[in-house]
């Protein structure tokens, strides 16, 4: 607690700390009308802001990270986030951290399925890789044979959802002051959770346990409503990559137990590069993974239950970091599909501008995103970096 | 594999002969243009063994052909390899542009084959392994390939010594090297070296149709705990795009204390 006001006392004198992050403005446009009742066009812009504090002190590091984000017409947008607050210290072979922190574990490119530590920000957007900070204490020791890491986890954040004005929900809104949970500890069941990780040559490899409290909730039919219910579960991961040359072949697989049921998932994949295009300094890459998902109605709903990516990844090589990274996610059962444009580019020295797409298209009714269909949307974001 | 043991045999042969030579000692050990090119790229390697370690911070300066600059800020911490069929590891960190702050590579780099290679982004707390096999792709926009950066080891190229010239103020091996590894973007580098201190001066860089590519100069050399020799200004000119890139090493340390267990994976999230 000490070592906390010591932080916020250091962050306070802005000589000692350093400062960076970002301060964004976002617009969002629906290609199409609301469908459901309550929701509103909501082709609006919002404002991000994003800033670090850092300071460090022989070994010890102490970083406080904030996020925030002001929707003038959206209030289920406009939310806070303590993303990071944490205290990190490290010796010989050894590391210790105690505070909100952000974990992520995984190798593959359009589905994180080993990614289990954070909770993900789900009305920040619908690809998962938005997440909130995580009250730990975590201890890491590496050796020669490899890496674990111990991460006990005493507090539980509930995921976010979309409300009425929203858009990117179904018909019937979750209802998040409800939520119910299988530990009669609720939020505060302590979590746990081990890793190990290593590589050798060309392989990287990881091994990894969560017994706790599901990021990922049930919902529950209760009326109009539905209600998000949070199974304790055991899940043992494995991620791996092998690099060789131009190519990388990747691996996750899952096994969970969760609500009396055993499912596996399983995504693997690769991705390989096409370096100097035209004797240009442009790097084009081919990524093509796929998904299988064992689980069955006992478990939360996925969208990736027999599914296949195949995307994009231009890299110019230029100045300004322009990239670009398309694909399309294809369901192997009803022959929907999701497009996703991800492009950005810097301006300058400071500034970066971004746009994102994602378009549901030929969606079957049986698909976990028909709910979706009319929600095709595009964003451009316009950063400055501090 | 036969003409890499070779290679190896000779270097450990040069590597392990006692005393620095000089430049005429040098070009005595040897009668054949390869093999005297080879001596004098050992001898320069050797006088450079014995680091151990450095840290420096690089600004970097990017000119296009219009005029306009864009700058670029990282730290290097470097670890020496001793074992010759090895690169050193190095870990390369951030600051400026902000976007990219606290974005770090890892790399361990190896003489014929791909480096290891990984990348860490600040913002999804991951570190990715990543392909390294283009060598020749710039780094970061700039006109530095990664090969032109990434540590210079003897076993990286074949040489040739063509001739002893003036250079400004001295005199320079003049030594042609063919890079060995299979995806370079080079056909041939010519190198000036100078007899003084076996101190790289200046390289022509040849493209895959042995066109001149590349010039760069390697200038202000400030000699650090009365042995190793760093160039405080690499300045390259890309003669078919026009564009240029300088870049200003400031601040070296040697011998900081930095152990392998500081160029790992976990490390390059902590690192800042």
């Amino acid at each position: 607690m000490k070592r906390l006001l010591l932080f916020f006392v250091l962050i306070s004198t802005p000589t000692l700390a350093e400062m960076s992050g970002h301060v964004a403005i976002d617009s969002r446009f629906f290609l199409q009308g609301p469908l459901y009742q309550g929701q509103e066009m909501n082709n609006a812009p919002s404002l991000v802001l994003e800033p670090e504090f850092y300071t460090q002190d022989g070994p010890d590091t102490w970083t406080l990270r904030l996020f925030g984000r002001l929707d003038p017409y959206d209030p289920n947008r406009t939310h806070i986030d303590v993303r990071q607050a944490d205290w990190l210290t490290a010796g010989e072979g050894w590391e210790f951290s105690m505070g909100v922190s952000k974990v992520f574990w995984g190798v593959t490119e359009s589905r994180h399925l080993v990614d289990i530590i954070n909770q993900t920000d789900a009305i920040e957007d619908t690809d998962g890789e938005d997440k909130l900070g995580q009250p730990m204490i975590q201890l890491g020791f590496f050796r020669d044979w490899g890496n674990i890491r111990l991460f006990y986890l005493p507090y539980f954040r509930e995921r976010t959802f979309t409300q009425t004005e929203g858009r990117l929900r179904g018909p019937s809104l979750v209802n998040t002051d409800k939520a119910v949970y299988e530990s009669r500890h609720e939020r505060w069941h302590p979590d746990i959770a081990l890793r190990y990780n290593h590589y050798i040559g060309n392989w990287d490899f990881g091994l990894s346990h969560f017994h706790g409290t599901s990021r990922d909730p049930r919902l529950i039919r209760s009326g109009n409503t539905l209600t998000p219910y949070y199974d304790l579960i055991d899940q043992t991961g494995l991620d791996l990559q092998y690099t060789n040359e131009g190519w990388l072949w990747k691996l996750e697989a899952i096994t969970v137990d969760q609500n009396d049921t055993r499912f596996e998932a399983l995504s693997g994949g690769l991705e390989y590069t096409f370096y100097n295009i035209d004797n240009a300094d442009t790097d084009v890459g081919l990524i093509v993974e796929y998904h299988r998902d064992t689980r069955d109605d006992k478990a939360p709903a996925t969208l990736f239950d027999r599914d296949m990516f195949v995307g994009t990844r231009i890299t110019l090589n230029d100045v300004d970091s322009t990239e670009f990274l398309g694909g399309i996610m294809w369901d192997r059962n009803n022959d929907s599909l999701l497009y996703s444009i991800e492009a950005s580019k810097r301006i300058g020295n400071n500034w970066k501008i971004e746009l994102e797409t994602r378009l549901f298209s030929n969606t079957n009714k049986n698909d976990n995103a028909y709910i979706l269909r009319g929600d095709d949307h595009m964003t451009l974001r316009l950063s400055r970096f501090f | 594999m036969m003409k890499k043991l070779t290679l190896i045999a000779l270097i450990s042969l040069f590597a392990f002969s006692a005393q620095a030579k000089t430049a005429e000692q040098v070009l005595a050990s040897a009668n054949t243009p390869e093999s005297r090119g080879l001596a004098i790229a050992v001898e320069a390697d050797k006088r450079d063994q014995g680091f151990g370690d450095s840290t420096v911070n690089v600004e970097m300066m990017l000119h296009n052909a219009h005029g306009q600059t864009a700058k670029r800020e990282m730290r290097t911490k470097t670890l020496e390899v001793t074992d010759a069929n090895l690169g050193d590891k190095s870990m390369i960190v951030f600051d400026n542009p902000r976007d990219v702050k606290g974005t770090a590579f890892l790399t361990f780099s190896k003489i014929l084959e791909p480096d290891d290679q990984w990348l860490y982004l600040p913002s999804l707390k991951r570190v990715k392994r990543i392909s390294s096999k283009n060598k020749s792709g710039p780094f970061m926009g700039s006109e530095f390939a990664y090969e032109d950066i990434s540590s210079q080891e003897v076993g990286k190229y074949s040489y040739k010594y063509l001739r002893t010239e003036a250079c400004g103020a001295l005199q320079c091996f003049v030594v042609q090297r063919t890079p060995q590894y299979e995806h370079s973007g080079y056909t041939k580098q010519i190198s000036w070296i100078d007899t003084a201190e076996f101190r790289v001066q200046k390289v022509e860089f040849y493209d895959r149709k042995e066109e001149l590519l590349k010039t760069l100069e390697q200038k202000d050399y400030k000699q650090y705990l009365n042995k190793y020799w760093r160039a405080g200004l690499f300045k390259m000119v890309n003669h078919q795009n026009g564009k240029s890139t300088d870049l200003f090493f400031k601040n070296y340390q040697f011998k900081t204390g930095l152990r392998t267990s500081d160029f790992t994976k976990q490390n390059l999230k902590r690192v800042k």
